[in-house]
């Protein structure tokens, strides 16, 4: 490893996967909720709403771990216009259906809000920050695994 | 007929004009909310790097900080274009 790059497994890779996973756990329940109280049209919103977190979280790991791989400039680089362009997508992914007569702006605001900070803090109980296991928390399989 | 014309003509400038007003007023709201979360990740990602380059073993570690920092950050602008499409919208 050199200060410029990072060679290792990319962190933002590993904990983004592990969040998609939780969102497919607890999308579902959210999506009935969801539909139970705003009906069918509120239920697609919030499937809606929940792709567009995943799609962010994931596009946001894909730029840090590419631009982490060549230097650690072009991860700032890549944070911050990544940030940027996160913003406009999301901002067109919603304005582009906006008027879509399957679309409740209600429950996708709520969802998009909800969900982002609902994987963060669920994240954060299986985030581990050692030197060891940078990433996740290690399994009991992993553990055993590096201790070989 | 023209005197309902032109009250006609101005009802509806005025609710143009009030409609353009409102949506440069959301369209202020939300630049300053993605205002105050840019500069407080370029500051996360900036200082993260300082500490990748002088720690270079612990590099895992801050890059896991700084993923999530940029995640918890982004929630503020993400709070701010939603308020911003609820009210320009809904």
């Amino acid at each position: 490893m050199s200060t410029g790059t990072f060679d290792g497994p990319a962190p933002e890779t590993m904990i983004v996967r592990d969040m998609v996973k939780k969102a497919a756990i607890a999308g579902p329940l959210l999506i009935l909720v969801f539909g139970l109280i705003w009906g069918a049209n509120g239920a697609l919103s919030t499937a809606y709403g929940l792709a567009i977190v995943v799609a962010n979280f994931v596009l946001a790991a894909a730029m840090l771990s590419y631009a982490g791989r060549i230097s650690a400039g072009l991860m700032m680089f890549a944070a911050l216009f990544g940030y940027l362009i996160r913003l406009t997508l999301i901002f067109l992914a919603i304005w582009l259906v906006r008027e879509a007569s399957w679309v409740e702006l209600l429950p996708l605001g709520i969802t998009i809000i909800v969900t982002h900070l609902g994987l963060l803090l669920w994240e954060m109980k299986h985030i581990s920050l050692s030197l060891a296991y940078p990433a996740l928390k290690p399994t009991s399989v992993s553990k055993e695994s590096s201790a070989k | 007929m023209s005197i309902l014309a032109q009250v006609t003509y101005e009802a509806t400038s005025k609710a143009e004009s009030q409609a353009i007003a409102a949506a440069g007023q959301a369209g202020i709201a939300y630049g300053l909310a993605t205002l105050g979360p840019g500069i407080g990740i370029g500051y996360l990602v900036g200082q993260s790097v300082q500490a990748m380059a002088r720690q270079p073993e612990a590099a895992g570690m801050v890059r896991t900080t700084m993923f999530l920092g940029i995640a918890f950050t982004e929630a503020l602008a993400l709070i701010g274009f939603v308020v911003f499409i609820l009210l320009k919208f809904v």
